[in-house]
């Protein structure tokens, strides 16, 4: 089990999912997350607060994977 | 003194300084360069608010602290959570250096890669609530991994 978080504008609360790459993870919020699609090309991705840049990485049980939208600090 | 401090709401951006000031002044640096960012009334917005997503905006600052360390430098910042209404401030950001001329330079590299990198989101207040400030942002590098 991983838990999503979707940070800041995105505004919707954290969720579990069963998902063992981040592929597999992309899959499952455009099939069960509708509300998020638009999200999904303009967001990062950190797990467990990295920002990652593959795909190809692997998700244990337990991982956090955040999604961060736009910035603007400041 | 803590490097990266977080405020609720508008910034007391003397009483920063103030205490930055006296924490470095005797520690031999020639130059102590300050940003202030103030909220500018414009597009009939109320005020600015800020979410912040903490532990990355950790990292990357220490990142910074890294480089600015390398140089016999330090850098400093402190930005807003919530609400900070107009002509106040949200964001303010310091470099502290041997000498002037690294912390020009290292003041400006800092406060550009801030905009382009830091996990801030901002919203213009209107009629009592928050439009995030869309148009104004920027993706963040690696953006759109999972489209």
């Amino acid at each position: 089990m991983i838990t999503v978080e979707f940070l800041g504008p995105i505004g919707l609360d954290n969720m579990n999912f069963e998902a063992n790459t981040l592929a597999e993870l992309s899959n499952i919020l455009k099939s069960k997350v509708p509300e998020v699609s638009a999200w999904l090309s303009n967001s990062a991705v950190a797990v467990n607060d990295t920002i990652v840049k593959s795909l190809d990485i692997e998700l244990k049980n337990g991982d956090r994977v955040s999604l961060l939208p736009p910035v603007c600090g400041g | 003194m803590q490097k990266l401090k977080i405020f609720d709401g508008p910034l007391d951006v003397e009483a920063i300084f103030a205490l930055w000031h006296e924490s470095v002044r005797d520690k031999n640096f020639g130059a102590f360069i300050t940003f202030v960012g103030i909220v500018r009334d414009e597009d009939s917005i109320d005020g600015l608010s800020f979410d912040i997503y903490e532990p990355i905006l950790h990292s990357w600052f220490d990142g910074w602290q890294e480089k600015a360390n390398k140089q016999n430098a330090l850098v400093l910042m402190a930005h807003s959570i919530g609400d900070v209404p107009l002509h106040k401030s949200s964001y303010v950001a310091a470099v502290v250096s041997p000498k002037r001329k690294e912390a020009l330079a290292l003041i400006n590299d800092f406060v550009e890669d801030f905009k382009a990198s830091a996990p801030i989101w901002k919203y213009d207040l209107r009629s009592g609530g928050r439009v995030y400030a869309k148009s104004r942002s920027t993706t963040l590098a690696g953006a759109g991994l999972l489209a």
